[in-house]
């Protein structure tokens, strides 16, 4: 390849292996069924997965037979973290970020339950790992935009204007993908139009640029968690909870701005999955209720951030937030104080599960020995 | 006793929307002017998706600008006669150009010669030649909105072999609000088929007013010379169907092969000020539509109006090509060398509150051009005096056909 535009890290088109195989989990959380994988096995066999199960822990997930997996449900939860589990949420698929914080692979990837493996215009089947795999793989280039979108895609380049200088990209730190069929609407969309589905693809990777928050949604999802991992706190959600429906978007407002403070970079668009299910709009309208009015202070804050200097660590970075929230966002609601403490617990749990016990000074990252996984 | 009430229910921090009204049915005068006085406000309710910003744009509001680099248009325009005959189009001939125009029947068009050029700019030290004669066309235009494609551009086919039809996306996306200050996933939400996702703040889903539309390229992409030089033979196959709003802060680079924008506001940002020292013809040997695009983006961002980027293509023809990336490497470089100063230098300009039309942005970013950049390279310091002059010319030309 030209060193004039210095792609690095392209997985090669004919992988001899499934690319990272050893280097990336699965991460699922569930309440009902795993039926679903089936459909993924082509793509999924060859990797482990980390399945989170939220509700009844006396009820039995049947994982199909061939898979390598972990699994874990509130009492794995409750006996591994002890009273710091007052962290990870229950009745909520924001219990999933647990599965990220038992992980020692350098990749993870989530999915929701009901999304099943959607077709591209052309009626392949999407392997929507690989996908994933190739955009955590290559730069991103949050500095300035790119109108032919990612440039680092076979077919495509950095534009005319765009300077040399920032066409080294920075490491991607997040994939976002999209869905088909059953768009992510919030419920007073979902109300307004319940028959909307989304047929359109795009076939484009971008990268969203720094300073510009997102909304993150966690159906389809990829991270490189030595990277930000940390950050992918997905809240206090479900029961017992004054919101739901927000775990996904609370991680990512968190994730963009860390990711813009260090350097990183947050991609969007392909893949698709295709999402079969739409949630009962009532239902979600009692859950996001409070989020719907409390993003519109919520947004302002994160934009308004400005982590200091010497936050250099994703775990700093996180906690500073924290305190930023119980301050700021504290007065809107005592919620988002029990939140701030969460936050510090998430990343106290982190960093006794992924920091190796003769250092207990947190790095970055590093990989555990300890934190045993229960496998059934 | 009441205006006792409020007070103590508002210190208390019990004031809800329930109890605000029950306080203003009173009727009661003292109450009412205390929560006018506090500016005590009703909570807004969200806001569904609609479609309230969106404008409607006429036929007769926009000029379609072509600039002739070569005498013979005919296949041009009549390839793209069912898009642009219904619009008035004014054609801006190369002064370098010796022969007569061909312009085949049926259009309703103006054409601007190098005579027309020298009367109107004259006396500035502008000059306009190769594609930056498009800007003339943009200064005499007395449309709200302006359109202008490479003349070596065809229409271009989508996914199912439709014919694209440019000048009416390009119209759609200054239509429809922008939303640069969130960025939405499923692109634009605004398209039918698409919406503003979950999480998305429900007091940003009314958007601003979009200003700019950046269109794409398939078959040959608008790229500089040293990639050219490297990928001779790529073609740009991949048709993205999205359209979306490139959000506040973030720098582009805007090419002007396939743009469309709103003259009124937008006009003096667009003029051919950063000129390489040995630019050429071809797009990939001269910056100074990407040096514009910059400007218009600074400027939008500040005034609160927003850049649509992606759809739609056009089909950007071999005859773009004609020339030899390799020698143009030379030329090509010098831009691609001040690149690198330009866009850490728009990433930093911070306008005045007081600059509240494109004219006053101008003027402020030609006196930090000149300022932080005029030092390092001469093309800077013409570029900051062109844009003076720019404004000047631009209030002149206007204010005589008002």
């Amino acid at each position: 390849m030209s060193a004039a535009h210095g792609r690095q890290g392209e997985v090669p088109v004919v992988p001899v292996s499934p690319p990272l195989k050893d280097e990336l989990d699965i991460v699922i959380p569930t309440i009902r069924n795993l039926d679903f994988l089936e459909m993924w096995r082509p793509f999924f066999q060859p990797y482990h997965l980390i399945i989170v199960q939220d509700g009844d822990p006396s009820k039995t997930i049947r994982v199909p037979e061939g898979f390598d997996y972990e699994l874990y449900n509130r009492n794995d939860i409750n006996r591994i973290l002890g009273p710091k589990a007052s962290c990870i949420s229950f009745k909520d698929s924001a219990c999933r970020c647990f599965g990220y914080m038992v992980s020692k692979k350098k990749y993870i990837y989530t999915i929701d339950d009901d999304c099943f493996v959607a077709k591209d215009p052309s009626g392949k089947d999407i392997n929507a790992l690989a996908q994933h795999i190739q955009s955590l793989l290559s730069p991103s280039t949050p500095h300035f935009f790119n109108t032919l979108y990612d440039p680092y895609r076979e077919g495509a380049d950095f534009v005319r204007g765009y300077p040399f200088s920032m066409r080294e990209g920075v490491p991607t730190a997040v994939s976002h993908g999209l869905w088909l069929n059953i768009p992510d609407y919030d419920a007073p969309t979902q109300l307004v139009k319940p028959l909307e589905r989304n047929t359109r693809y795009v076939d484009a990777v971008l990268t969203i640029p720094k300073g510009t928050l997102f909304p993150m949604c966690g159906m389809n999802l990829a991270f490189n968690r030595d990277l930000i991992g940390a950050a992918m706190y997905f809240g206090l959600m479900g029961d017992g909870q004054p919101i739901g429906r927000y775990d996904d978007m609370w991680a990512g407002w968190c994730c963009k701005v860390i990711c813009d403070h260090l350097g990183l970079g947050v991609k969007t668009g392909l893949p698709y999955i295709f999402h079969s299910k739409a949630s009962n709009p009532f239902v979600n309208l009692r859950k996001e209720y409070k989020g719907i009015y409390w993003q519109e202070d919520i947004i302002p804050f994160f934009q308004s951030v400005a982590l200091p200097k010497d936050c250099t660590t994703v775990q700093r970075c996180y906690l500073e937030l924290s305190k930023l929230v119980k301050e700021k966002l504290g007065p809107i609601d005592p919620y988002f104080l029990k939140l701030a403490e969460a936050m510090v617990t998430w990343i106290e749990a982190w960093d006794e599960l992924n920091t190796p016990k003769s250092s207990p000074e947190s790095a970055a990252v590093s990989k555990a020995p300890n934190g045993t996984p229960a496998k059934k | 006793m009441h205006l006792f009430n409020v007070q103590k229910t508002l210190h208390a921090g019990k004031l809800t929307e329930k109890i605000l009204k029950l306080f203003m049915a009173t009727g009661n005068e003292n109450i009412l002017s205390l929560i006018q006085s506090l500016n005590i406000q009703h909570i807004l309710l969200p806001v569904l998706p609609t479609k309230n910003m969106s404008v409607e744009i006429k036929d007769n509001e926009v000029d379609i600008v072509i600039t002739a680099l070569q005498p013979d248009l005919t296949s041009f325009m009549e390839d793209w006669r069912p898009i642009i005959s219904q619009f008035h189009i004014i054609i801006v001939k190369e002064p370098g150009l010796e022969e007569d125009l061909q312009i085949p029947q049926g259009f309703d068009h103006q054409i601007y010669t190098g005579s027309d050029i020298q009367r109107i700019a004259g006396h500035t030290s502008i000059t306009f030649s190769g594609h930056s004669c498009c800007y003339i066309g943009y200064l005499v235009s007395q449309k709200k909105y302006v359109i202008s494609i490479d003349s070596d551009c065809l229409p271009a086919r989508d996914k199912n072999g439709c014919v694209v039809d440019a000048v009416a996306q390009h119209i759609a996306n200054l239509q429809t609000p922008a939303t640069p200050f969130f960025f939405n996933t499923l692109y634009d939400p605004y398209r039918t088929g698409a919406d503003f996702v979950r999480g998305y703040p429900f007091s940003l889903r009314t958007g601003v007013q979009c200003v700019l539309s950046c269109g794409l390229w398939l078959n040959l992409a608008d790229y500089d010379a040293p990639t050219q030089a490297v990928k001779p033979n790529e073609r740009n196959h991949r048709y993205v169907d999205a359209v979306l709003t490139v959000p506040a802060r973030a720098m582009m680079p805007v090419s002007g092969i396939n743009i469309a924008f709103d003259r009124e506001i937008m006009g003096p940002t667009f003029f051919p000020g950063f000129r390489l020292p040995e630019e050429g013809k071809q797009r990939w040997e001269s910056m100074e539509d990407i040096w514009c695009g910059l400007c218009a983006k600074v400027v939008g961002d500040h005034l609160g109006h927003g850049v649509k980027s992606g759809l739609p293509y056009v089909w950007r023809s071999a005859s773009a090509n004609r020339g030899d990336a390799f020698g143009s490497l030379k030329r090509g470089w010098e831009g691609v060398k001040l690149m690198e100063e330009v866009v850490p230098f728009f990433q930093s300009v911070r306008l005045p509150r007081t600059a509240v039309t494109a004219e006053e942005c101008v003027f402020e970013i030609a006196k930090m051009v000149s300022e932080r950049l005029g030092q390092s390279n001469a093309v800077f310091s013409k570029a900051a005096a062109a844009m003076i002059e720019w404004v000047k010319l631009w209030k002149t030309v206007n204010s005589q056909q008002a």
